[in-house]
């Protein structure tokens, strides 16, 4: 549609960027790129060699317990039902447990082997044992948060303070959006059978204090895909494109009088919008994929489940979406931990075999980085004799592709699973990580804020956890 | 959008002086040295580098950082000279490199001997000599432009004055005919009277009130974990009443602060006291209230650092400040102010005070005594029990004999079931003789009695019942409001090392004010809140007065004058017209802090009323505009959007206040909502069409067109904006029922409208924008209508779809393809950037 008008007027930005860009200042760049989806990010040169282009966090909301998924713990079996060594919790923050008489908790379901280095893994999830040559699981991941809300917000934004941006805004903010006609940072959420479904603030996935562009934007299932997605009912696509563009000839008309490179991005942002009207009913739309594909993720299109997410995120992957995030909830087994595990384990053991298996065949696992995690462990202790309390000082991560060594486990925990102590990992380290596997310098990334340079990583120190880099 | 942003790196290149100009150290040598040493070698001493502070001149010449006079003996330019890894200033792993214009800037600073000067905003404003307060702003505008070679623009026309003010003052757009009469108005007080008139409008209050309420940190909900609702929207009213009724800023600040302890506390301070109560708080089971009493405390010295101080406390939670000399224990002093504050660490807050009108009054004390009445009717009736419950009590005691199970089983049954509660009360009292049981005491035991009992004395129960109930509901709709009233025990406050709330081993402090600002004196006592609140706004306070006056300023035109609203700390700006904001905030202080008299000088500036439309000279030589030479366009505030075309749409409902609003949203947006889960319910009728300050604040997840454009969570105090231009944003003007509805009523008003379809489009064209359409406007929007006409002609299915967006039905009689294709060309106008506007 666009006339040559617009072209010009963008030409125009073009060249007041440049003189602005004389002046100096690292973010003019973001600031007057092309107001289209796609936008370089504001590392021009990256300081380390690109091994992920893109980003799948699967967020288990609720704090999956270790010890019923992948840190096996005989001893603590063997301790079941006696006292929890005091020597082990003494002085140490809890959350429900606080104050109470403390009972160890064998774990509830079997460990079984995989793979080349025969990995024990808990035997609900066989699926997930089948790719675990690809896999590498961090059994000494710790956090500083132990309640939900807060914890969430560390593991997004490394702070447990509102405000600050979510790690897959740092990332498009950082590397720009390679989607043509869709966001940078996309969202999907899907609820856990077993009715643990915690509530996850859109604080999770905001932009905090860097430019709103890089919210994430959230995908829904049902209703509409994204907030106001869809024309009001009895508007056609040609009567949306007509007012579109009605609108746009009016702005640049006006332009002419006032001059505001405002105008040109309302524009372009306008037609974005439109063409988001078409591309993500059209990424939502999973009938055209091959029978054989839908098999292997195991979901029924539409259905809204974890395992539908994750075929989504293959798509959202495939059309150049930096960072996509899923939550999947209901991993809060404060009771009934055994029959709540199992129900897990029948929700994502396919899902995430079929997410690596997926993006293997076409030969995107190699720059597609995998992240699997709770927002904090549970406790080697029993709660109310059938469930596990949150738990800040042990708990499992796993990350695949994007650079990332397979087939290995990285660190552990004491004998009963209660505090990492061999190779201790922390949620910044993780961010450094990941970032340096997109091929940036966690120390060097920042961005002016109440007078520091902020970083994803915050103020202590923290590194990439070199050993697990391939 | 990120125009801010880009400024912030900008301005730290930007080289202030030309080579013949003195080096003045706040603006050119303060920021090299903030930005790029003073993390290892400023205030913070645990974290201080070679024990060299080079905040302090005495310090760095005791460590010989550099030798007045001598730039080149100086280790300090040596050192930023050095290729030397382990020499080379700032280290390679700081990530912090100096610009070959900043180090030529230090040279020439050390060359003239390097002085230093107290940082500006500590130091007492005081006022550049000007001819008359209503010339001031102009005056030191203008000085800064003559010095600097620029040009200023001209007068906006008088149609773009209007809306300017319209916006600015009210946050709704005038009409046509408004805008007629006041470019029709030839006398020299004009624009005066206009500005007059709109300060006086109710309106006005709601203005002013959006950007404190962004502050304090406004919300109708907790904000942690499940977010679920308290009661505080009358403290939105109260800010809205306050900037109505020009209430002094002093005032203001005293009444939040410390509302409870004035000598004449009133319902109107202790509701201004919600101030205290609007932080984060948790329900969240498992929660460590100890965590809790911390987070608040943080919550709170980072909101009033932000909202009076313009200091960036919450750097100081875990360790001195790095570019500030705010230390650690500042932050736990300030904090300490507040330890005196009623309130559970977790779980649900209160109902709050019962905010009664006198009719109300009346009314629930009549509610009341009608309860009273029917229990004591039903206490005379249960006379008559005396012998059947004592009767009953025998028979229970048998019960409690070793009996056969099916007798048990029987026994249980007779008892129907008994209220848990009473039971609990009611099984020790029964163990006691009867004659030793006191009133209250023989009383539950009546209820007892009469709870396993429903058919005796049913008709006085129904009448208590009924009488409950109706005293209940009526006291459920009276407002009610969070406030602060002081606990009986204070909290103990200490030094947390590193943030960390489990650590108890720090020193334990008493409140205190931050020890580098003027001190008030106390005579050994401890301050309160209320010395806090007198404190902030006494004449010593350098910061006050300048933070507040600086954001104003952002409200009239478009960015602060030191730029970052919530920093005047070294990290901050010095702003480029310093004696400007030094003058405001004296004259501030000096009208006894009269915001109506603040925002009068403003706007009545030349300054103000300059043109929005920037020449490319302009733009090549202030690109920025922080020099003032013209106004800046910019997009409305989230709440503005709505506003504005509701108005245009002769949809507003205009009401001043009340509970918050809930527009229509979008189905299962709260859906990851829990605790409980929640259905969001649209409001029904007028209050379907208020204001966007009214909107339902859902901490955790804002209502999504608020949050398109920019609205702030208000998780955090947000001092600052962001102004993004998204692709949402089009999708909320485009698809949101809201703004379908708008421009479906819209059409409406167009269609009733006498003329020809162009005749109607100029008119809905005025109607938005106060101007008529030029031939080519004109011709686009007939074209839409044409063509849209056309195609609903074809499908007039499609045309009636389409209207029954929204709670309001279209007038019987319309023509449902014409009021379609109509509703497309409204919906155009109300989409234009320049409806969007404020220029």
């Amino acid at each position: 549609m666009m006339p040559s008008e617009l072209r010009a007027a963008l030409t125009r930005r073009a060249f007041l960027g440049k003189t602005a860009q004389g002046v100096g200042g690292v973010a003019l760049a973001s600031l007057l790129a092309p107001a289209a989806m796609a936008s370089p990010g504001v590392l021009s040169r990256l300081a380390l060699p690109q091994k992920a282009k893109r980003v799948i966090w699967l967020s288990m909301a609720g704090g999956p317990s270790h010890l019923e998924t992948f840190d096996p713990k005989p001893k603590l079996a063997e301790m079941h039902g006696q006292p929890m060594p005091e020597s082990f919790t003494k002085g140490q923050q809890l959350a429900q447990l606080q104050g109470q008489k403390l009972t160890c908790f064998g774990p509830q379901h079997k460990f079984a082997k995989f793979g080349r280095n025969q990995t024990e893994i808990c035997e609900l999830f066989p699926q997930i044992g089948s790719v675990i040559d690809d896999v590498c699981l961090i059994r000494s991941m710790t956090t500083d948060a132990i309640n939900h809300d807060p914890a969430h917000m560390f593991m997004n934004t490394g702070s447990q303070i509102a405000g600050r941006p979510s790690m897959g805004s740092w990332v498009t903010y950082g590397l720009g959006v390679e989607s043509e006609d869709l966001p940078g940072f996309v969202v999907l959420t899907s609820l856990g059978k077993g009715g643990q479904n915690q509530p996850i603030a859109a604080r999770q996935w905001s932009s905090g204090f860097l430019p709103s562009k890089h919210q994430g934007v959230q995908l829904r299932s049902k209703g509409d895909p994204v907030m106001y997605l869809t024309n009001p009912p009895g508007v056609s696509r040609d009567a949306q494109g007509g007012d579109v563009d009605a609108i746009a000839a009016l702005n640049l008309h006006r332009d002419k009088v006032v001059a505001d490179p405002e105008v040109a991005t309302r524009i372009a942002q306008y037609e974005m919008a439109f063409k988001m009207q078409a591309s993500v009913p059209k990424l939502m739309d999973v009938t055209a994929e091959d029978p054989k594909t839908l098999a292997l993720y195991g979901c029924v299109p539409g259905d809204g489940s974890f395992a539908a997410n994750c075929l989504l995120a293959r798509r959202l992957a495939e059309r150049g979406v930096r960072f996509i995030q899923l939550y999947h909830k209901d991993w809060d087994h404060h009771g009934g931990i055994k029959d709540g595990i199992a129900l897990k384990a029948a929700e994502i053991d396919r899902a995430c075999m079929a997410l690596i298996t997926d993006l293997k065949q076409r030969g995107m696992l190699d720059d597609t980085l995998i992240v699997w995690a709770g927002e904090f462990g549970r406790t080697p202790m029993s709660q109310g004799g059938s469930g596990r309390d949150h738990h800040s000082k042990a708990m499992t991560v796993w990350m695949a592709g994007g650079g990332i060594k397979g087939g290995i486990v990285h660190g552990q925990t004491d004998e009963l699973g209660y505090a990492a102590v061999d190779k201790v990992t922390t949620v910044h380290d993780l961010h450094a990580t990941m970032l340096h596997q997109l091929g940036i310098n966690h120390e060097a990334f920042s961005i002016k804020f109440q007078g520091l340079d902020a970083k994803l990583t915050g103020v202590e120190p923290s590194k990439p956890i070199k050993e697990i880099i391939a | 959008m990120s125009v801010r942003i880009a400024l912030a790196s900008l301005c730290l290149t930007a080289p202030l002086a030309s080579a013949a100009e003195p080096v003045e150290f706040n603006r050119d040598i303060r920021p090299i040295l903030s930005d790029n040493c003073f993390y290892c070698h400023g205030n913070d001493a645990s974290h201080r580098k070679a024990k060299l502070r080079l905040d302090i001149r005495e310090e760095a010449l005791k460590k010989k950082a550099f030798a007045p006079g001598n730039a080149e003996e100086s280790e300090l330019i040596k050192r930023l000279a050095s290729l030397d890894l382990e020499e080379m200033m700032p280290p390679p792993d700081s990530h912090k490199k100096l610009t070959a214009e900043q180090k030529e800037l230090l040279k020439r600073w050390i060359a003239q001997g390097a002085k230093y000067q107290n940082h500006w905003s500590y130091e007492t404003p005081v006022k550049a000599p000007t001819s008359t307060p209503e010339k001031a702003i102009d005056e030191l505008v203008d000085r800064r432009l003559a010095s600097k070679h620029l040009q200023p623009a001209a007068e906006a026309d008088r149609r773009t004055l209007a809306r300017r003010l319209q916006a600015d003052l009210l946050g709704l757009p005038p009409t046509p005919e408004e805008v007629d009469a006041f470019v029709k108005d030839t006398s020299p007080d004009a624009y005066a009277k206009l500005v007059d008139r709109l300060i006086d409008s109710p309106h006005y209050g709601e203005r002013m009130a959006i950007g404190w309420l962004d502050v304090v940190r406004f919300a109708d909900t907790i904000g942690y974990h499940s977010d679920t609702p308290r009661n505080v929207w009358p403290y939105r009213d109260y800010v809205i009443r306050s900037f109505n009724q020009n209430k002094p800023f002093d005032r203001f600040t005293l009444e939040q602060l410390a509302g409870d302890l004035l000598p004449d506390s009133d319902r109107e301070a202790k509701v201004g006291s919600a101030f205290n109560r609007l932080l984060l708080t948790t329900e969240e089971g498992g929660a460590q209230a100890k965590d809790y009493q911390q987070r608040m405390l943080n919550d709170r010295v980072r909101a009033v650092g932000a909202a009076w101080l313009g200091q960036t406390t919450g750097c100081a939670q875990c360790h001195d400040h790095k570019f500030d000399p705010f230390s650690q224990r500042d932050f736990y002093s300030l904090g300490a102010f507040f330890a005196d504050i009623h309130e559970p660490d977790i779980g649900r807050r209160e109902e709050g005070l019962l905010l009664t009108t006198p009719e109300q009054e009346k009314r629930l004390a009549e509610l009341a005594g009608e309860v009273a009445k029917t229990k004591k009717a039903l206490d005379v009736a249960a006379l008559t029990l005396a012998d059947d419950i004592t009767a009953w009590e025998k028979e229970l005691s048998e019960e409690t004999q070793p009996v056969s199970a099916a007798k048990k089983t029987k026994a249980k049954a007779k008892r129907k079931d008994p209220d848990a509660k009473l039971a609990a009360q009611a099984t020790p009292i029964l163990k006691k003789l009867a004659a030793k049981r006191n009133a209250a005491e023989k009383l539950i035991i009546r209820d007892y009695y009469l709870s396993v009992h429903p058919e005796i004395l049913k008709s006085e129960r129904v009448a208590v019942a009924t009488a409950q109930k109706t005293h209940d509901a009526y006291r459920a709709e009276i407002p009610k409001c969070l406030v602060t009233t002081k606990a009986a025990v204070v909290r103990t406050v200490r030094v947390l090392p590193r943030g960390n709330w489990m650590d108890e081993s720090g020193v334990e402090v008493k409140a205190a004010l931050p020890h580098y600002l003027p001190q008030p004196k106390l005579e050994g006592r401890t301050p309160d809140r209320l010395d806090l609140a007198k404190w902030l706004i006494s004449r010593e306070n350098p910061l006050t007065a300048r933070v507040v006056m600086n954001r104003l300023w952002m409200q009239f035109f478009g960015t602060a004058l030191s730029k970052n609203p919530g920093d005047l700390g070294a990290q901050g700006e010095l702003p480029p017209n310093q004696a400007l904001l030094d003058w405001l905030a004296v004259e501030f202080m000096d009208s006894q802090w009269d915001m109506k008299h603040m925002v009068r000088l403003i706007v009545n500036s030349d300054a103000y009323r300059r043109s929005s439309v920037a020449s490319p000279a302009q733009t090549a030589a202030d690109p920025y505009n922080r020099e003032l030479g013209r106004q800046s366009p910019y997009r409305l505030d989230a709440e503005l959007v709505r506003d504005n075309a509701l108005a245009i749409a002769g949809l507003l409902t205009p009401q001043i206040g009340g509970p918050s609003v809930k527009p229509y949203q979008p189905e299962r947006y709260w859906e990851n909502l829990n605790f409980p889960t929640r259905e969001y319910m649209a409001d029904k009728g007028d209050s379907q069409y208020r204001r966007g300050l009214y909107v339902w604040w859902q901490r955790s997840f804002l209502h999504p067109s608020m949050l398109a454009f920019d609205a702030p969570s208000r998780e955090e105090s947000c001092t600052d904006r962001t102004r993004s231009n998204i692709p949402q944003q089009a999708l909320v003007m485009l698809n949101d029922p809201t703004y379908v509805e708008a421009s479906r009523a819209f059409a409406v008003r167009a269609l009733a409208e006498k003329g020809d379809d162009d005749q109607r489009i100029t008119w809905a064209w005025r109607r938005a924008l106060q101007r008529n359409p030029d031939a080519k406007e004109l011709g686009t929007l007939r074209k839409v209508l044409t063509e849209r006409r056309a195609a609903y002609k074809a499908d007039p299915a499609a045309a009636k779809e389409l209207l029954k967006v929204g709670l309001t039905p279209p007038p019987a009689q319309a023509d449902p393809t014409e009021l379609a294709a109509w509703t497309h060309v409204t919906r155009v106008v109300l989409n234009l950037h320049e409806t969007l506007t404020r220029d």
